[in-house]
């Protein structure tokens, strides 16, 4: 504790019993000098903070940035050109593009909940990064990884509570903002 | 060898260590309690100027300590030691208060019993040679608290007749050595005690044998009866756990007459709190305010204080776990100047 911090410590505690033992207006000026004193020592803190993150910054750990970016293009890349193979193939079985692609993405959410299940995704995860995470089965993942860890909690405050835990924001504003678009799209 | 320790679980304080100076913080609905003349200071909302409640726990942790030190003329880095606990995960609210201070700090968990805990451990240093002055504290908030363990503050439950109220408050305490005034003179530190109550909104009944077993550990360990003290009293049963201990020590002969909940003192009749108080801020509000204040003018001057806690989390709770009860007594006794030893 540096001597600064101390005086604003001691300043702090007197001002502090000052305001506890007063009434009324007398009162309120205490506490504004009590938060002026409380805003001082959140500076302080926080500058603290600031010198010693440029200092420790230097002998920091690099990310290897490539390597992550090769590792999430090639993964997201293979689990999109799988999904592309399932519309291929039920186009070819006779359904039409936009029929293929829902029920390509059924089969994509079934499979990352399966290597969810299997505890296989987050291996892939761990490597991949956002390349496992972005696309459908990594929506997928997050909800069945999260089903798997509340059920011991019960299926109704466990799995029930908690299945969106992650998943929860993506389904929210994603249906905001479908909504915007499709009001946007009624419109022009 | 273990000269201090008598009996089963109980220990003297030789060097009988003082509560110097106490100062407790509260929220609005406590400012409107019984008590409310005693208390240092009453937040006039539950968010104290602050941008969330878990801030705002932390402050009034904060002032209570900064108060009770004040009290008796201290600098907060004066204290030896700083023990202190509260209900949140991590215990955050103590982690946070002692990040300002800048006092040696050993944060505790024990729930309810936070209190009691520290005071136990503070007593330990002190006699043990290991310091002269410990803070101990212990705080709570009703927001926080049913934001983590319960539901959405503003959720429209209906809360069971048995459901206690969480305290937002705060009490610090400083034990020092050899001075006159409220002296620990003997504590007794509690064993987990389960009877498989698995109702969370009943910790009261859940709590009461954990605090049935300390006392009597405590009255067989040091050899006294209950009649000795001017009051037993246990840290937050509320009405419904109160009851249960009543009955439990009535088929065990032992007699409570003199008996007394912290969870009783804290709201009036018509706060509408169905069983009382609870919470770590419980007993930390009650217990300097309402009776050490007036413990000079008892006929005995002694009273026992048993603070108990209900260990459990939501997570146990969800899992199907009954609630495990623990409860410390520490015995206090009123003596002036030069009789100590």
């Amino acid at each position: 504790m540096t001597d600064q911090e101390r005086e604003l410590l001691r300043r702090h505690q007197d001002v502090l019993a000052r305001e506890a033992g007063s009434r009324g207006r007398e009162r309120a000026r205490w506490a504004e000098k009590r938060k002026e004193i409380e805003q001082a020592q959140d500076a302080l803190l926080r500058e603290r903070g600031r010198l010693y993150l440029v200092r420790s910054s230097k002998t920091a750990a690099k990310v290897p940035l490539v390597k992550n970016m090769l590792w999430a293009f090639g993964v997201g890349g293979v689990i999109c050109s799988v999904g592309q193979g399932f519309v291929f193939l039920f186009q070819r079985f006779g359904l039409a593009l936009k029929d293929a692609s829902a029920a390509s993405t059924c089969v994509l959410i079934a499979i990352g909940a399966f290597l969810t299940g299997l505890g296989v995704y987050d291996d892939i995860g761990k490597r991949a990064g956002a390349g496992s995470i972005v696309p459908v089965t990594g929506f997928s993942n997050s909800i069945s990884s999260a089903a798997l860890e509340f059920k011991r909690e019960g299926f109704l405050y466990g799995v029930g509570a908690k299945i969106f835990t992650v998943a929860g924001p993506v389904i929210l504003y994603g249906v905001a903002v479908s909504i915007v678009v499709g009001l946007v799209d009624l419109l022009f | 060898m273990a000269v201090k320790k008598i009996g089963g679980q109980s220990l003297v304080f030789e060097s009988r260590p003082c509560v110097a100076s106490w100062a407790a913080v509260v929220g609005p609905m406590e400012g409107e309690g019984p008590l409310k003349s005693e208390y240092d200071m009453i937040m006039k909302d539950s968010l104290f100027d602050q941008d969330s409640w878990e801030k705002a726990e932390q402050k009034m942790m904060q002032y209570s300590i900064e108060l009770a030190l004040k009290k008796a003329d201290r600098l907060p880095w004066e204290m030896d030691y700083l023990l202190g606990g509260d209900l949140l995960n991590q215990i955050i609210t103590a982690n946070f208060t002692a990040r300002v201070f800048g006092a040696p700090f050993l944060g505790l968990y024990g729930a309810c019993s936070t209190l009691a805990e520290g005071m136990i451990l503070a007593g330990i240093l002190i006699d043990g040679g290991y310091g002269d002055s410990v803070g101990a504290a212990s705080c709570s908030h009703h927001d926080t608290a049913e934001r983590q363990l319960r539901f959405p503050t503003e959720m429209g439950v209906q809360r069971s007749q048995t459901a206690q109220w969480t305290v937002t408050g705060s009490g610090a305490y400083l034990i020092r050595s050899g001075e006159t005034g409220v002296r620990m003179t003997h504590a007794t530190v509690g064993k987990v005690v389960d009877y498989g109550v698995k109702n969370a909104s009943d910790m009261g009944s859940a709590m009461a044998p954990a605090a049935l077993d300390t006392i009597r550990a405590h009255l067989e360990d040091t050899g006294r009866n209950a009649a000795d003290y001017d009051y037993i009293i246990t840290g937050d049963l509320g009405r419904r756990g109160f009851d249960s201990l009543k009955t439990l020590m009535a088929e065990e002969d032992l007699p409570a007459n003199n008996l007394t909940d912290c969870g009783l003192h804290v709201y009036g009749g018509n706060q509408d709190t169905h069983s009382g108080a609870s919470g770590c801020g419980c007993s930390a509000i009650v217990m300097g305010p309402r009776f050490f204040k007036e413990m000079r003018r008892w006929p005995r001057k002694k009273l026992l204080f048993a603070g108990t806690g209900a260990l459990l989390s939501p997570l146990t709770s969800f899992q199907g776990e009954s609630i495990p009860g623990i409860a410390h007594a520490i015995a206090f006794e009123w003596t002036e100047g030069e009789n100590s030893k």
